[in-house]
């Protein structure tokens, strides 16, 4: 059975007139998982058991009239969220052995609107990573070619979609790792403005940069999965107390008359050439909708990549101390006493690319180098926010590519930190800005990897991004295409 | 202590608060409850948890700036203090780094037969307590983390004390206030009020502070005051050999005396404070100010004057009756049924305070309650009873219960004012103890006590003194 050219608003209604049951659905996508798993490595775990059993109970809402926004509907979650009485790793070996007794504030809602949890994707540990090969559970492989990365560090969830393995994923967002693999693997992928989404079980890696966002084959569905996961949340402090609109209610409403930025910061020399010409097919696109194009500048966005690599993991240093053995996760203890414990239960657990960056990060909030570096780091921060609301001032959304390349070859750029940072260089401006964007399909390139497109929209403005980013998707026939696996 | 240096101490104060639930969750402070009862995903530091500030814990910080003079932020931040240890669950503690909620306050101290002095308060904070270790077979150790994440208050001051005497006034003057004020319990030996003492010296005239060590542990008066003098003559005799004082942690152990080195400058941590991206700037408003204000009580500097002023009471008894507040609620609620404060604070400092020290019983649990005592009071000031008939009647209203004047009726403790009784019982005793009284009247005046003694004895404590004294007066000059 094939859902992966309908909506889940169409799912929906099949599931509600009784043309299609959540337990079909949810053997179909757990078959998927099944025969594509060992090619892509996007599940970490999978919940059969649990997943048919809320299909059993979801086909039971349906059949007494009691469908809610998502019943029944097959969706998978980033390793990074706290799942009650399941396996949560966030990618690393220290938390191999985790079982979380809560549920994250998003997972809640998912459920509460009847979602059929389908198991745990895979992700670069701790959200580390642009490639999904900083997983302790093996890299994640893009479904259009096995050769290359999907991108990260969301790069299971955006493999599955594209595999059609579920519906729809949550990933999270702190410098791109929704956009840049939704873009790679050629779906559609949303970061929402910071504190639209409880970032409450959410395991943390930058803090004041994390966001929540979902994963999905189209525009629509995006909109559907946010509907159900934004709002104020008490348990986050820094989730905002602002009303969320109907993301379905005006998605048709077009760009006319809309005025798109073109920040020229973002069109620089070193843009691949079939991305270069993805994006202009993509300006005129819009300009054909009855969009103004405007050129605009962000004149701060040659710092976000050394801004965001200081607060982010500045933060992160301070966020996974508390992965010391004592409580939970893996202990690593020869006897030789408390200090040698902490050393080998971090020593063995944490993966490179994660202690790179808890060492940098220390570093940066050193006594001493505290002002040079993170408090400096803060101030570009403002200013870059500072261009995106001067910017916000003349153009009601910005249109840029998502990444400077489609998705690279696996190994290509591992032992090339610097080099993979600088791949998040159109993501992360809007993550210091922490305003939301959208990463969607705008063509392919010659060796047939998906290329995406970026919109970024005002703070809260989610409606209107996705509105965007429909109308595109309606007038392009670049979404929803399905790679063929082998 | 050393006169050869001038001494500088500076101390920080650790106040547990009492609010009910944590400062970042929702789980309860209580104490005493099985190990890691009282915990959820914030308090554990589980993977995901965030925190979320408890706003009666500003209100207490408030309270306790606003009750030492201290200039309330609009706007201060929560930091991150790093450092690794068991009893940290998160590898942080949720702190206060450079915009703490108060600042620049003081206390005026008072020392016995010296002037007034200001004691500068630099800063208190908020921040989170740490877990306990529990090291119970000496093999391995576990940790309790019911008390991770309950709420402190750090009380910073200026190093504006110059002998333990003084560092004792101001810590005790700190105390009483936040026991006053209802925010701590007090309890040093429990740890909820723990401080640590920053001690230096200096030749006398020297601007420059010497190097100071940091003295911990210090969990009664008594042991502050001797670890301050055990610390400045430990520097003195240094400075004396031609050493250095060098910057330290020390901890004093009270069995001996004595406090060892526990860490010094080169070992200390790098704290790598940072704003917690997890909470936001807490802004304070002038009406949460406000509201803070108008619940705050008379604190015990303003009843020990008022007391002196108002009432006329003597200094002593003014600090005795205001030292702790239900001792000055008992004292004020008699006063206000019976108005002669001098004589409700001698039976308060006396007869309550004594029968409650006697029986180890609180204040606030005292069977003679204040509206009984003015029941005593009052049958005396009307001469029904005696001074010392009213004491019995305090210990029958202490074990029955029961109101003065039924006491005074059931026991028959009525003053005799009849004067034939009384007279007959004088003649009694006069003419029992003949010799005695031709001695009395040949003018050995100190008889007449015995005479007083033996008619009060003989009438069982119930004639009036006075009219015994009168009738004696009168058999003499007969």
């Amino acid at each position: 059975m094939s859902f992966q050219n309908l909506t889940i608003q169409q799912i929906r209604k099949k599931l509600i007139a009784g043309e299609l049951t959540s337990v079909a659905l949810t053997r179909a996508c757990l078959e998927r998982i099944q025969a594509t798993n060992h090619q892509l490595n996007t599940f970490i775990t999978v919940c059969e058991k649990e997943a048919l059993a809320a299909a059993e109970a979801a086909d039971e809402q349906l059949a007494a009239g009691n469908a809610a926004l998502l019943t029944g509907l097959p969706i998978a979650l980033k390793d990074i969220f706290n799942t009650l009485n399941v396996r949560t790793t966030c990618g690393s070996k220290l938390l191999d052995n985790y079982i979380s007794p809560y549920d994250a504030t998003a997972v809640q809602r998912l459920r509460e609107q009847g979602a059929v949890i389908v198991g745990k994707l895979n992700m670069d540990e701790f959200a580390m990573g642009s490639s999904n090969e900083n997983s302790a559970a093996g890299a994640v492989r893009n479904p259009w070619n096995s050769d290359h990365v999907p991108g990260g560090s969301s790069g299971g969830s955006a493999a599955a979609v594209a595999a059609g393995q579920v519906v729809a994923t949550l990933g999270t967002d702190t410098g791109g790792s929704i956009r840049q693999p939704a873009s790679h693997c050629g779906v559609v992928g949303l970061k929402p403005t910071y504190g639209r989404v409880s970032r409450y079980g959410v395991i943390a890696y930058a803090s004041s940069l994390d966001q929540v966002g979902p994963l999905a084959r189209n525009v629509e569905d995006c909109a559907t999965m946010l509907g159900v996961v934004a709002g104020y949340d008490p348990a986050d402090s820094t989730s905002v107390d602002c009303p969320v609109p109907d993301y379905l209610e005006n998605l048709a409403a077009g760009v006319s008359g809309k005025k798109i930025g073109l920040p020229k910061e973002y069109f620089i020399d070193g843009l691949d050439a079939a991305v270069k010409q993805a994006i202009t097919a993509a300006i005129e696109t819009y300009r054909q909708l009855g969009a103004e194009i405007v050129d605009v500048s962000l004149p701060h966005t040659d710092y976000s990549v050394a801004s965001y690599y200081l607060i982010a993991t500045a933060e992160a240093s301070s966020n996974l101390a508390r992965y010391d053995g004592v409580r939970f996760g893996v202990r690593k203890d020869e006897g030789a006493g408390l200090i040698s414990m902490y050393q080998q239960t971090r020593a063995a657990g944490f993966g490179d690319e994660v202690k790179r960056r808890i060492m940098l990060g220390t570093y940066a909030l050193s006594s001493g180098y505290y002002d040079a570096y993170y408090l400096k780091a803060q101030k570009v921060r403002t200013l870059i926010r500072q261009d995106f609301l001067e910017a916000f001032e003349k153009v009601d959304l910005l249109l840029t590519p998502v990444a400077p390349t489609p998705a690279f070859k696996l190994g290509e750029m591992i032992n090339d930190p610097l080099q993979m940072y600088l791949s998040d260089i159109f993501t992360i401006p809007a993550n210091l800005a922490g305003t939301c964007a959208i990463s969607l399909p705008c063509g392919f390139s010659q060796e047939g990897l998906p290329i995406g497109l970026q919109l970024i929209g005002q703070p809260f403005a989610e409606a209107d991004l996705l509105q965007a980013a429909y109308a595109f998707e309606q007038a392009t026939d670049w979404g929803g295409r399905s790679p063929e696996l082998s | 202590m050393n006169s050869r240096y001038e001494v500088v101490i500076g101390l920080e104060v650790h106040v547990q608060l009492t609010t009910k639930t944590k400062i970042f969750c929702g789980c309860s402070t209580r104490f005493g409850q099985a190990p890691n009862s009282q915990t959820c995903p914030v308090c554990l530091g589980l993977p995901g948890a965030l925190p979320v500030l408890n706003h009666k814990v500003v209100d207490y910080a408030i309270k306790a700036g606003l009750a030492t003079n201290c200039q309330i932020a609009p706007h201060s931040i929560f930091a991150r203090k790093n450092y690794f240890y068991p009893d940290l669950p998160k590898g942080y503690q949720i702190s206060q780094f450079e915009l703490p909620i108060c600042e620049r306050g003081w206390l005026d101290i008072e020392l016995e037969g010296s002037e007034k002095k200001r004691i500068g308060i630099t800063r208190i904070h908020m921040e989170e307590d740490a877990g306990k270790l529990l090291h119970a077979d000496g093999q391995s150790s576990s940790v309790d983390l019911n008390r991770a994440c309950t709420p402190l208050l750090e009380v910073v001051s200026e190093p504006d004390m110059r002998t333990a005497d003084e560092a004792i006034a101001y810590l005790k003057q700190l105390h009483q206030i936040v026991v006053y004020l209802g925010i701590c319990d007090g309890n040093l030996e429990e740890g909820s009020f723990r401080c640590d003492a920053n001690v230096s010296i200096r030749p006398w005239g020297q601007k420059e502070l010497g190097t100071r060590a940091e003295l911990k542990n210090l969990n009664s008066f008594r042991f502050i005051k001797q670890a301050i003098e055990y610390e400045v003559e430990r520097q003195a005799e240094l400075l004396d050999d031609g050493g250095k004082v060098v910057q330290e942690t020390r901890l004093f152990d009270a069995d001996k005396g004595v406090s060892r080195s526990m860490r010094g400058k080169e070992e200390a941590h790098d704290y790598r404070y940072f704003p917690d991206p997890d909470l936001l700037p807490l802004k304070v408003s002038e009406d949460w100010i406000d509201q803070v204000r108008s619940t705050l009580p008379e604190l015990p500097q303003a009843k020990l004057q008022r007391y002196q002023q108002e009432f006329g009471l003597p200094a002593y008894d003014a600090g005795v009756l205001s030292a702790e507040k239900p001792v000055a609620e008992y004292f004020e609620t008699l006063v206000a049924l019976h108005d002669q404060p001098k004589i409700c604070s001698n039976w308060v400092m006396s007869e309550v305070l004594g029968a409650l020290k006697d029986k180890g019983i609180d204040i606030v649990d005292c069977p003679v309650t204040p509206a009984m005592l003015a029941g005593i009071l009052k049958r005396i000031a009307d001469s029904t009873i005696s001074g010392k008939i009213a004491k019995q009647v305090f210990d029958g209203i202490w074990s029955t219960g029961k109101s003065a004047d039924q006491i005074i009726e059931e026991q028959g403790l009525k003053q005799v004012t009849d004067t034939g009784a009384i007279e007959a019982i004088v003649n009694e005793v006069i003419a029992a103890n003949p010799g005695q009284f031709e001695e009395l009247k040949g003018g050995k005046d100190k008889l007449m006590g015995f005479f007083v003694g033996q008619v009060m004895k003989a009438s069982k404590g119930k004639a009036n003194p006075e009219m015994v004294n009168q009738l004696l007066k009168k058999k003499l000059s007969a």
